[in-house]
């Protein structure tokens, strides 16, 4: 069968859709090392494609897309080379699907009748819509639960990799929790990223079982300075002071593992947290502007810290108010969050909005996917998490129900690279 | 129940029905059919060496359990079966055995893989065609389905009688063993119209012109409603159902590809109402009706075999290991000759058995690829 090369894409952008000034992935790719960025490559449509393909992974400064689907995978195979074909298999797919392609090479129709196709087909018609698939390993993978070392990769784990420690409230549910294996699929068309992890899951049936997955829409979070900030669910702007993909020597302190951080297959990459953060939404709305502009330490409106006129204007973690009250309160989320609270610990955030239904007690069952990418969790995550976990004003209207930690490894490059490539060597 | 029947838009190949034969070499005559002992925990074959021909095995259950026995050729295809052999009786099996290496197996208790033997049968294979070894297939199935019919008449007109005669606790013993042998022939049941609703339809799909009946009507009574004495009209019926279902499956030939497409779908079946305890939502004897829809489907896939060896080996190695871990997890679920109810399983016990049949479904949906393409 000759392979179907025709990209599903017909349409050319999307009438209306209002996000402009989409910087792409190759801006940073080689950035880990680099001081300045390279070129960065402007285009205009949010239907784009995103390079798959560079010295990092796409989608973790690439500008945050509109929609989320991230899903943990439990492996089940004892055997490793039947996990690191299927890791192959996958980035073939991959490969395909952010370019606007369908998943196999044989296409979502043009098959024989008699089998499945190697597509599932919603995406037909849908352009690449600036898909990225960014995977990660999880502890477990290198030793499970019980302390085996199914793939002989215990020896390779890195020490950032450590298990996240309980922290003070946490309501933690196992089931949606962990997992060896995770991608994080990011687009522009809530569609294209469902088909993109629906695709992955078909593909490694039996060899991996989804363990849970989520969808996310409206990013919380800008992670390039062309983007602007966008609000939360408690309708504040999230991610003013957000790591972003043109700052660039912070990147390098902050973001990319680099070379001596740990073992050799990491360098280039990073280490992904996940926290599902419900909200709780009909307690907040009833809370006064006042109190609510207290709790996060910004204004509702121009997101400005308290005390200033402007969203990026400097925050000021000193000044005291006219009773001797510090003008941003102790317990604001501002204020706790802040690099200066954390030894100067920079996370680069790109979090969505998750709206689960309703609860059964006529509550949103909703908030915040939260997902932070860093060069340590120990020096940035943890301690910081530690902090608002104990202090942070906002504790009363937020739940942490579930937690993920996996290492990104550095991109796929070349066409006999694979996602774990290093890893498995 | 719930699935379409697929089977009745395929173009069954009649070429199939013209095949089989073989050799007549009787080498049962003059020293009498072979004889099996079968106990609780032995299985004595009187013979383990044949010479190529047809042979009559008497099977003489000496043990308390009700057991079965089979002549399987490689990866457990079926080569002869007789099944619900009670304590105490004594069945003959006629079967054409081509030379070969098989496995001869006893079940007692009618579950699991049963004490074996190996039965080595000498004389020339004649290499087959590739549409040789297709054809046969369909006559393997043909025996599965010949022999699970009888059973499957005997047993749901044992537990017909007992909802009859109002003996609540044997009949609610009797009904997941009756519908074992049902479920595992199912996607054949599937074929004929209204039969299948008729016998295994569930509450919520009854309609006006389709009322309640069958299996799950006698087991809402029997588990929830306590109350049997007006059912002895829908245990008739379902009798009557069953006997038909069985008259026309015996003239009913599927093709390979039907085989195919039948050995997937009773996997979809577990995959959507036995996992989810959806099937048998009064009783929670899912995990019989599972155990039942693999057993069918590793038969389909076992008629299948020849010819999926000499297409896709690797493909047939891939089914077999992922079989083996199903039996591996099921076995986990085993309680005395049973299954556990659906209830007592964890949700994560639950998904541990939902991850071992995707893991073998994925595998079994790329069979009718393999069969169609020459």
């Amino acid at each position: 069968m000759a392979e179907n090369t025709v990209s599903r894409r017909r349409a050319i952008g999307l009438a209306g859709a209002g996000v402009a000034g989409v910087v792409g992935a190759s801006a940073v790719a080689g950035a880990f090392f680099a001081d300045k960025p390279e070129k960065t490559v402007s285009s205009d449509a949010i239907s784009d494609a995103v390079p798959f393909q560079g010295a990092v992974q796409a989608g973790i400064v690439t500008p945050a897309q509109d929609r989320l689907h991230f899903v943990a995978f439990d492996v089940l195979t004892k055997d490793r080379a039947q996990l690191v074909q299927l890791l192959k298999d996958w980035t073939d797919a991959a490969n395909r699907m952010t370019a606007g392609k369908d998943a196999g090479s044989i296409g979502a129709t043009q098959g024989i009748l008699e089998a499945p196709p190697d597509d599932t087909g919603e995406a037909i018609g849908l352009p690449a819509s600036g898909l990225t698939l960014t995977i990660g390993f999880g502890p477990t993978l290198f030793r499970d639960a019980t302390g085996k070392d199914r793939f002989g990769l215990a020896a390779r784990k890195p020490a950032a990799l450590a298990d996240l420690p309980h922290f003070p409230g946490d309501l933690i549910d196992p089931a949606i929790s962990g997992g060896d294996i995770c991608v994080q699929a990011c687009a522009n068309d809530p569609q294209v990223a469902v088909h993109a992890i629906r695709n992955l899951a078909r593909i490694g049936m039996g060899v991996v079982s989804v363990r849970w997955s989520q969808l996310g829409f409206g990013r919380t979070s800008s992670t390039s300075t062309s983007q602007a900030t966008p609000r939360n669910l408690f309708g504040f702007k999230d991610g003013t002071a957000n790591l972003k993909a043109e700052e660039t020597d912070l990147l390098k302190q902050n973001l990319w593992v680099q070379p001596g951080d740990g073992p050799d297959w990491m360098t280039g990459g990073a280490y992904v947290v996940t926290r599902k953060i419900r909200m709780m939404i009909e307690t907040w709305d009833r809370t006064s502007l006042g109190e609510q502009e207290d709790i996060i330490g910004r204004t509702k409106g121009e997101g400005a810290a308290l005390g200033q006129a402007k969203e990026f204007d400097e925050i000021d973690l000193v000044s005291k108010n006219g009773e001797g009250d510090p003008v941003i309160p102790v317990d604001a989320h501002v204020r706790l969050a802040h690099p200066d609270t954390n030894k100067g610990a920079h996370l680069l955030r790109r979090g969505y909005n998750f709206v689960d239904g309703s609860d059964g007690l006529g509550r949103l069952n909703a908030g915040l996917f939260f997902i932070a990418y860093q060069r340590d969790p120990r020096t940035h995550f943890v301690p910081i998490q530690t902090n608002l976990a104990r202090l942070d004003a906002m504790n009363e209207y937020v739940r942490h129900v579930s937690s993920g930690l996996f290492a990104c490894p550095p991109g796929v490059t070349g066409p006999d690279d694979f996602w774990g490539r290093a890893l498995f060597a | 129940m719930r699935y379409t029947p697929l089977f009745v838009s395929l173009v069954a190949i009649s070429a199939v029905a013209a095949c089989g034969g073989g050799k007549s070499d009787s080498a049962a005559g003059g020293s009498g059919p072979i004889t099996v002992k079968a106990t609780d925990t032995a299985c004595e074959v009187a013979k383990s060496q044949l010479d190529a021909g047809t042979h009559v095995f008497a099977v003489a259950n000496s043990g308390s359990k009700v057991t079965e026995f089979y002549v399987y050729a490689a990866g457990d295809r079926v080569m002869g079966e007789v099944e619900n052999i009670t304590p105490g009786l004594s069945r003959e099996l006629r079967v054409e055995l081509p030379a070969g290496t098989y496995q001869t197996a006893c079940k007692p208790g009618m579950v699991g893989t049963g004490i074996r033997n190996t039965l080595t049968v000498a004389g020339s294979a004649p290499a087959l065609s590739e549409d040789a070894a297709l054809a046969q297939a369909t006559e393997s199935y043909t025996r599965y389905i010949t022999s699970q019919s009888e059973a499957l008449v005997q047993k749901t007109t044992e537990f017909a009688a007992a909802v009859k005669a109002g003996d609540i606790e044997k009949a609610k013993s009797l009904y997941p063993v009756a519908r074992t042998y049902y479920e595992r022939i199912e996607p054949v049941a599937e074929i004929f119209g209204d039969l299948d609703p008729k016998i295994d339809g569930r509450e919520d799909d009854a309609t006006a012109a389709l009322p309640f009946t069958g299996f799950h009507k006698l087991e809402k009574d029997l588990w929830v409603t306590k109350d049997v004495s007006k059912d002895g009209a829908i245990a008739d019926q379902l009798v009557t159902d069953v006997k038909e279902v069985v008259t026309k499956a015996k003239d009913e030939k599927l093709s390979p590809l039907q085989l195919a497409n039948g050995a997937k779908e009773l996997l979809d079946e577990v995959a959507t109402s036995k996992i989810t305890g959806e099937e048998d939502r009064y009783s929670h004897t899912d995990l019989w009706d599972f155990a039942a829809n693999v057993d069918g489907s590793q038969a389909a896939v076992a008629a299948l075999r020849p010819a999926l060896e000499q297409r896709d080996p690797a493909l047939v190695k891939q089914i077999d290991t992922a079989f083996a871990n199903v039996d591996t997890e099921l076995a986990k679920y085993r309680d005395g000759d049973g299954w556990k109810l659906q209830n007592q399983l964890t949700q994560a016990e639950l998904k541990g058995l939902s991850d071992v049949i995707n893991a073998v479904a994925e595998p079994i949906s790329k069979i009718a690829g393999v069969i169609a393409q020459k």
